[in-house]
């Protein structure tokens, strides 16, 4: 999260003070037609109010959870709720655009802008950004209105791009008269305070524990993976590794995102990297693998709030690991077939992933088990923090286990296509892929000893709560 | 049955639990009683292999529990809600525990209905995931998984916590029943005194770490077992008027 956030400050921070000498050279080219880029950035201003309330609706979440304890103590209401706005207004989300408006400010000055002028336009862009903050407050679950917005907004943009209507051409004006006119900025500031009011009196309704305090429990459903039946013994876990993927955040947000990886190769393809052969490689092995590796090396991890449970009941740590395997070769295969679409770049590219494919199957299906044996972090299934990148999930022993993974294939692709030629590399490839599946049992062998050796350990881990 | 030799179990020099000997023949019920931090916990995770004796061992069965798994298909237990799976049904769960002991889905649809009284309505044939049920009817879900497939060993850590008054009735007949079961060694602990003197034929008291009392159930039972805890209590009063003093 901590990079995210400063790549965008960066990013806004950034376009604060470049913008305008940005938006100059178009202009001074007459690929934008304006009379100067103040006047395109009001224009635009409309999207970016759109974009502001869209990305809170999606990410800023009221804090509640913080909430309940408070309602026991000896707090009037009205506090903990003041409590609870004012808390949403250090938010991140207020903080960030302030990195474009005050360097872009400033620029303007400098330029030789009004600064009464200017400052009354910081001053609304300060309180429109607010009176978002509060808007979003009472904008809680309201998909069914969000959605066809959002489609509207997308549709104006479309038509904007294609010259068929220019909103901006409206908006614009509007975001200029408050730079035009000093007494302006009081207009955003009567809707902050209006929004602040309705949001006052919106949360003080709902602070109940069966109102807006209530922790909303989805339905359970259930599905019939009895078809699953036919795996015997090994169906039992494989239908339970499948709910864990299908009902958990944390689960199915790996599962997506391991198929996005098919992406991945898309990378390579600048010239820098797609004369290096050896590249192909690694992008079929990181295209099919993506699922493979992103939940592989967290086995066992992902049972480890039930792990007790686990390590007393009568499960052969074979079958527990076989389900999870076969449900990684599953998705490789169908990574795979994604893949087919990389035929339009190149039938050496395509070799690559199918290569890619069969060193991941046989070879890498094991070792990232064997890797996931060394990581003791409990998951939490039910959120998505930490998703990207638990620093404690990487440790001397699963580094020194990318080699096998990723490094040794490469080095075997360059044997033989150095020696015979690509397409030998190749298929030396894929040939150590199913040389790998002979050795599986060995590899769950020295698996099954780490489960064992470690188990206390493990256990002792997992019921850690963070 | 279950054979308790030697067994200690230290954490940081602090010994938490230290049983010379404790024998449980095969078919009795026993109730673990004791302050928190007594050990009752510490024992049960023994006898589960979930932690690592620091000296001695247990043997259940003639299986010693920490070189061999073969305890595993004759024992079941339910500790805490880490014997829970979160995203599954009531249902669900049942017929996985049932998938692991052997039985087939008309065992366990069988089982549920037998203990209907039980869940009185509740837990399952929610439309819930356990994670989303109260801690009452996680227990319940716990106690009844643990009774899937004959198991000669029933382990239940505080199964009275968190029940209301009609499922403590009811899971006591539950658990007398298993105790006049010669074939079921039932093991349980508990905070309170009445539920375990009426469920068990024989009471172990332990306080930090140690078997202070090994009693076979009588009607004298309940009042000496009270006697002993409020003799705790008051023997820690002298230090509470102490300490209000100097305030």
């Amino acid at each position: 999260m901590a990079f995210g956030a400063l790549y965008f400050i960066f990013a806004f921070g950034a376009l604060g003070v470049g913008s305008y000498f940005i938006i100059e050279k178009f202009i001074e080219k007459g690929e934008i037609v304006a009379d100067n880029p103040f006047q395109v950035v009001n224009g635009f201003l409309i999207y970016w109010v759109f974009a502001d309330i869209g990305y809170r609706y999606m990410l800023q979440k009221m804090p509640v959870a913080n909430i309940k304890p408070l309602l026991y103590l000896p707090f009037k209401k009205g506090k903990i709720v003041n409590y609870a706005l004012g808390k949403t207004l250090i938010s991140f989300f207020n903080f960030l655009p302030a990195f474009f408006f005050i360097p872009f400010s400033i620029v303007l000055i400098i330029q030789g802008y009004s600064v009464t002028g200017v400052i009354s336009w910081h001053l609304s862009m300060l309180f429109i950004t607010l009176s978002i903050n509060f808007i979003n407050v009472f904008m809680n679950n309201m998909d069914k209105v969000f959605y066809p917005v959002l489609a509207v907004i997308a549709s104006l943009g479309l038509s904007q791009y294609y010259g068929l209507f220019d909103i901006t051409a409206y908006t614009g004006p509007m975001f200029m008269f408050f730079y035009e006119n000093v007494w302006a900025f009081i207009l955003p500031l009567i809707l902050f305070i209006i929004t602040t009011y309705y949001a006052y009196h919106y949360f003080i309704k709902q602070l109940y524990l069966d109102e807006g305090l209530k922790a909303v429990a989805k339905e359970a459903t259930t599905e019939d993976l009895s078809f699953l039946d036919r795996f015997g013994k090994l169906s039992t876990y494989l239908k339970n590794d499948i709910k864990l993927i299908k009902r958990n955040k944390r689960a199915k947000m790996t599962f997506i995102m391991g198929f996005f990886f098919v992406l991945y190769g898309l990378f390579f393809m600048s010239d820098l990297y797609s004369s290096i052969n050896g590249m192909k490689v690694f992008a079929g092995l990181f295209c099919t693998g993506g699922f493979l590796f992103s939940f592989g090396g967290l086995v066992p991890s992902w049972d480890s709030s039930y792990y007790k449970l686990m390590m007393s009941q009568n499960i052969p740590y074979r079958e527990f690991l076989l389900s999870k395997w076969w449900l990684m070769v599953a998705a490789t295969v169908v990574s795979t077939l994604l893949c087919t679409f990389y035929l339009y770049f190149g039938l050496d590219w395509w070799f690559g992933m199918l290569a890619g494919a069969v060193y991941n199957i046989g070879f890498n299906s094991s070792v990232v088990l064997w890797g996931g044996a060394f990581v003791k972090t409990p998951i939490d299934l039910m959120t998505t923090k930490k998703a990207f990148g638990d620093s404690k999930a990487f440790n001397a022993k699963t580094l020194l286990l990318l080699i096998p993974k990723l490094i040794l294939p490469v080095v075997i692709y360059y044997a033989f296509a150095l020696t015979i030629n690509e397409a030998a590399g190749f298929i030396a490839i894929a040939a150590t892929g199913v040389l790998g599946l002979l050795f599986r049992n060995k590899i769950f062998n020295m698996i099954e000893d780490i489960y064992k050796n470690e188990k206390y350990d493990t256990i002792a881990a997992y019921s850690q709560k963070n | 049955m279950i054979t308790i030799n030697n067994l200690s179990k230290q954490y940081n020099g602090t010994k938490v639990l230290d049983i010379e000997s404790l024998e449980i023949p095969a078919g009795q019920a026993i109730g673990l009683v004791g302050n928190n931090g007594a050990g009752k916990t510490t024992l049960f995770s023994l006898l589960l292999d979930l932690i690592q004796p620091s000296t001695g061992h247990i043997v259940s069965n003639e299986v010693r529990i920490d070189q061999s798994e073969d305890w595993k298909p004759f024992t079941s237990a339910f500790i805490d809600e880490s014997f829970l799976i979160g995203y599954l049904t009531p249902e669900e769960y049942f017929y996985f525990i049932g998938e692991l002991r052997g039985q087939n889905k008309a065992d366990i649809d069988a089982l549920i209905a037998s203990y209907s009284d039980f869940f009185n309505g509740e837990a399952v044939g929610q439309k819930k995931y356990l994670r989303d049920l109260s801690k009452g009817n996680q227990k319940k879900v716990g106690i009844v998984a643990a009774l899937i497939g004959k198991p000669q060993v029933v382990i239940l850590d505080e199964p009275f916590a968190n029940l209301d008054p009609s499922t403590q009735i009811r899971l006591k007949k539950i658990i007398k029943e298993l105790a006049n079961d010669p074939e079921v060694t039932v093991l349980v602990s508990s905070h309170d005194l009445i539920h375990v003197t009426e469920v068990a034929q024989r009471v172990v008291l332990l306080e930090k770490g140690r078997v202070v009392k090994d009693i076979e159930k009588s009607s004298a039972t309940f009042k000496e077992l009270e006697d002993y805890f409020i003799g705790i209590s008051e023997s820690h009063a002298p230090v509470a008027a102490a300490l209000t003093e100097e305030e």
